[in-house]
């Protein structure tokens, strides 16, 4: 059929809220290519997901079913997905750049001798010649380079929280297809010994909407203490750079940037970080960015909507003094 | 029998260097760094190398032999021999004009074909991305080529028996999975601190030399190299927008303000 074809990820029962930003992203692509959008869920139940990819985009949605597709090793889902795409023929194949699709999507474009575009964070088409490019950041978002796609199908995985999902249409009417794919369970590799969940405690960095991260500038993990203070009063979650988890002031879930969290919020308080482009990765959609540094010439002042320059040992106390009495 | 690891290792511009030092090359579409910041091994390699060794020391030093290979158009000597200073038993270069600006399909290609030269392995052993393209992709390719089970972003890499052993960063936790050998591992830097070269490694490192292979010595000629992913053009994004300090007599002013300002702004 041609088309951009969406690997759909799900969660909990429902799309996850990756499916919806890569249906938003394929329309960028599938306008000037004429060719329509497709979704592929797969899972052991599909469920009301069909419908649900329909409402937020999808044309034509696949669904492949089978019991081993159970919370399933990476192995069988690439093997799902490389039998879908070699039956459906795409012009495109969008993943996310999620912990299954960063391994997914260079291992389907191995097997299928094609390049792949990691981490996109806008695709385009030249309703001409069809001719498909993707922006990537490089060097650690120092740069961002525009990419061709040389070969067919073109495979991206496009980066978590740079589309918006759309509002649901109430009433679509996507073609629903199963397609039927042969697994072998012997094709998983790796046996999972088991599994250490560390949920922190409080507001979930990556969906607070104020976020207070700390620095290497702290000097120890003693002043994330008065940086949680902070955090509480405000409602908000605190976040860190890598080089204060690579020093084990704080476990590595608080990591803020390029190899760590993205975070969503409104508002960003940065105390004693320089501001480098990995970690400025992680707080790209942040409207308001606070940065309390020392350094005037401190990168984090260039993406700052407000800055203080001095130390927070004595800029912080004060600041957590009188938020304290606004917000009482 | 030993067991033989290879460990993939890039040379790349020093990500530390200040944004304001980096300079854009919009014709080699590659950033560049001043003549007095010289390249450095990727951070993720280095970790990588570190988690060989780790094994190496866990099995004692006779029954590991670990291979490191690096393939680019050139080498700084002192810094690409850094492996073998740390404790490598072998270095291989892929050096080639050919090798300048390859997308990661090809750079998997050259990799693979130095891989199968060097014959026998039983890990590889990668970091999990470049810290220039940051694609995160050449080591899947290298997993799928070789036809191996592949485990991504590790922290922990043991090797007991003929197991493969690793615990995985996942976003909110760990995950200890276990594979059967050959097989690749991704390396991150949750592993910890890569270890210092002693004295006695680095004069060991000074008298041996690293093995160098032509792109032809691979059976490999340019035109398999062209790229399927070609960058059309590099820039560097500006941003607009402008601070407002907030000043005061003294911090302790400054952090007051800067309080009542975030109220006025309606940002608490
Ligand atoms: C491939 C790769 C991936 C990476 N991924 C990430 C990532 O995901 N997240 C991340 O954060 N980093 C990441 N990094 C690391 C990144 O490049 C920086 O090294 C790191 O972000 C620096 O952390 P920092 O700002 O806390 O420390 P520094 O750069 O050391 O900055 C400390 C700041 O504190 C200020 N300061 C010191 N004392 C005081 C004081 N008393 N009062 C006020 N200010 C003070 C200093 O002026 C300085 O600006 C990555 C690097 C690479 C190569
Ligand atoms: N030219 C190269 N030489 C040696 N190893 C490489 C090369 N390119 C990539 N690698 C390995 O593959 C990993 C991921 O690279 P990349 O896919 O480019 O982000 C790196 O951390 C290296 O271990």
């Amino acid at each position: 059929m041609a088309g951009v074809l969406v690997v759909g990820e799900l969660a909990n029962g429902s799309l996850a809220s990756i499916t919806g930003e890569l249906l938003t992203a394929a329309r960028k692509l599938a306008g000037p290519l004429g060719e329509p959008i497709g979704a592929l869920l797969m899972a052991d139940r599909a469920g009301n997901t069909a419908k649900e990819a329909g409402q937020a985009g999808a044309e034509v949605v696949y669904v492949v079913e089978d019991p081993l597709l159970k919370e399933p090793p990476v192995e069988l889902v690439l093997s799902a997905v490389e039998q879908v795409v070699k039956k459906v023929q795409p012009t495109v194949v969008l993943l996310g750049r999620t912990p299954l699709g960063r391994d997914l999507g260079p291992r389907l474009a191995f097997r299928l001798g094609v390049g792949l575009v990691q981490d996109a964070v806008d695709l385009a088409c030249d309703a001409q010649t069809k001719k498909v490019t993707a922006n990537r950041p490089v060097y650690g978002g120092n740069a961002v380079a525009k990419v061709a796609l040389n070969s067919r199908p073109h495979v991206i995985t496009v980066r978590p929280k740079v589309f918006e999902a759309t509002a649901p249409n109430p009433a679509p009417s996507p073609k629903v297809e199963a397609v039927p794919v042969k697994l072998d369970a012997a094709a998983a590799k790796i046996k999972v010994l088991k599994r250490t969940q560390q949920e922190a405690a409080g507001v979930k960095l990556e969906e607070a909407r104020i976020v207070v991260g700390g620095g290497r500038g702290l000097g120890g993990p003693e002043p994330f203490k008065q940086l949680d203070e902070l955090a509480k009063l405000l409602g908000g979650a605190v976040g860190a750079s890598r080089a204060v988890c690579d020093a084990g002031w704080m476990p590595y879930a608080y990591q803020i940037g390029l190899t760590g969290k993205s975070i969503t919020a409104d508002t960003y308080i940065a105390i004693a970080i320089s501001g480098a482009s990995q970690h400025l990765t992680g707080i790209s959609t942040v409207k308001n960015i606070i940065a309390v540094n020392k350094d005037a010439e401190a990168n984090i002042f260039k993406e700052a909507r407000f800055g203080v320059v001095g130390d927070w040992k004595k800029i912080l106390p004060a600041f957590i003094q009188q938020v304290q009495e606004l917000v009482k | 029998m030993p067991l033989n690891i290879i460990v993939t290792a890039k040379q790349v511009i020093d990500p530390e260097t200040p944004a304001s030092a980096l300079r854009l090359n919009s014709q080699l579409k590659r950033m560049e760094t001043p003549p007095n910041i010289p390249p450095v091994i990727n951070g993720f390699d280095e970790n990588a190398i570190e988690a060989a060794l780790r094994i190496k020391d866990a099995k004692g030093a006779a029954n590991v032999k670990v291979t490191v290979i690096s393939a680019g158009k050139s080498f700084v000597l002192d810094v690409i021999k850094k492996p073998l200073s740390m404790g490598a038993d072998e270095l291989v270069l892929v050096q080639d004009d050919a090798l300048e600006g390859l997308d990661a399909f090809a750079t998997a290609q050259v990799l693979l074909a130095a891989i199968k030269k060097v014959g026998k392995f039983d890990l590889v052993v990668c970091g999990r991305q470049a810290s220039d393209y940051d694609q995160a992709q050449v080591p899947l390719f290298l997993a799928e080529g070789l036809g191996i089970p592949c485990v991504t972003i590790a922290k922990k890499v043991e090797v007991p028996e003929s197991k493969l052993v690793v615990e995985r960063v996942l976003p909110n936790g760990t995950e200890e999975v276990e594979a059967t050998l050959p097989a690749l591992v991704t390396v991150s830097n949750e592993l910890g601190q890569p270890r210092y070269p002693t004295l006695r490694g680095i004069m060991m490192a000074t008298r041996k030399q690293p093995t160098t292979w032509k792109l032809g010595d691979l059976g490999l000629s340019p035109a398999a190299l062209q790229p399927k992913v070609p960058i059309e053009q590099l820039f560097v994004p500006t941003s607009q927008r402008q601070c407002e300090f907030i000043n005061g007599e003294n911090e302790e002013d400054k952090g007051r303000k800067l309080a009542l300002k975030l109220r006025e702004a309606k940002i608490i």
